[in-house]
């Protein structure tokens, strides 16, 4: 007669695959970026021009389960015509190994300046976006993304 | 296990002029980080598509650059106001130099 109880069950596999995954991405201790070398990046495309908040929508979930496949959704207000439009888009990470994450080049044939990914988060972290207007202004925004990398603390 | 990147993508076949159209991409690539190690301990070298652009009759549309913090089978979607029938091409760089490539074309009216 066959017993019910499987040695392994599938949830039991997901889970000890999930933790396997969190200790390899543990295990090697990289030095990671940080808020200064986020602040670096951005000093090297814009200098120490002044940034303004406001008009970019950053669209991140609030918690991220699987820190490998995070959504990432930027929309910058804009009218999008030849005179006034979103040139580029700038997203970095504070908490991975580095601080790059994604540059975005609009054109007014885009009609709208938004565009959505799939990013990778090493842990728990705030993400940067940075708009830079075709009149030069910059727009900054940030959004912080609790990454639980299957579950276990973060 | 490598295989062949495939892109896919998602344009609507027919649009009304100054219609805005969501394009969504997708293509098959692993996007070695360059941050992983073996199980020798030796780094896996770092091996992406770090470019992905978009023009519609041969003018720039839009244009991505990825960095190794993009997921695997890096999807993409962005925007186009529909003003005239034409061709999109699409074109990823991949860090090895070569480059995958997808057309579709559009009509307006």
């Amino acid at each position: 007669m066959q017993t019910k109880r499987p040695a392994l069950s599938r949830r039991d596999a997901v889970k000890v695959a999930a933790w396997a995954v969190a200790a390899a991405a543990i295990a090697p201790r990289l030095a990671f970026a940080d808020e200064k070398a986020v602040a670096a990046e951005i000093k090297k495309l814009y200098g120490d021009k002044p940034m303004a908040s406001g008009k970019i929508r950053l669209d991140v979930p609030e918690i991220a389960e699987n820190g490998l496949v995070v959504p990432i959704n930027v929309e910058v207000e804009s009218p999008m015509t030849e005179t006034d439009y979103v040139k580029a888009v700038h997203v970095f990470a504070e908490g991975n190994p580095l601080p790059g994450i994604v540059s975005y080049q609009f054109t007014p044939a885009c009609g709208k300046a938004s565009a959505a990914t799939r990013m990778r988060l090493a842990q728990t972290q705030d993400v940067i976006c940075v708009a830079e207007m075709s009149n030069g202004a910059l727009h900054t925004a940030k959004a912080n993304i609790k990454v639980t990398i299957g579950g276990c603390g973060g | 296990m490598t295989t062949k990147p495939t892109p896919r993508v998602r344009v609507p076949a027919k649009a009304a002029a100054g219609e805005l159209i969501e394009i969504k991409t997708l293509i098959s690539h692993e996007m070695e980080s360059g941050q992983r190690k073996d199980s020798k301990g030796e780094t896996i070298p770092r091996k992406i598509i770090n470019k992905f652009s978009a023009s519609f009759n041969g003018k720039p549309v839009f244009s991505a650059d990825w960095h190794p913090a993009i997921s695997a089978n890096p999807y993409q979607s962005f925007f186009f106001k529909a003003t005239e029938s034409g061709e999109f091409t699409f074109i990823w760089k991949d860090d090895d130099g070569s480059e995958y490539t997808a057309k579709n074309k559009l009509t307006v009216g």
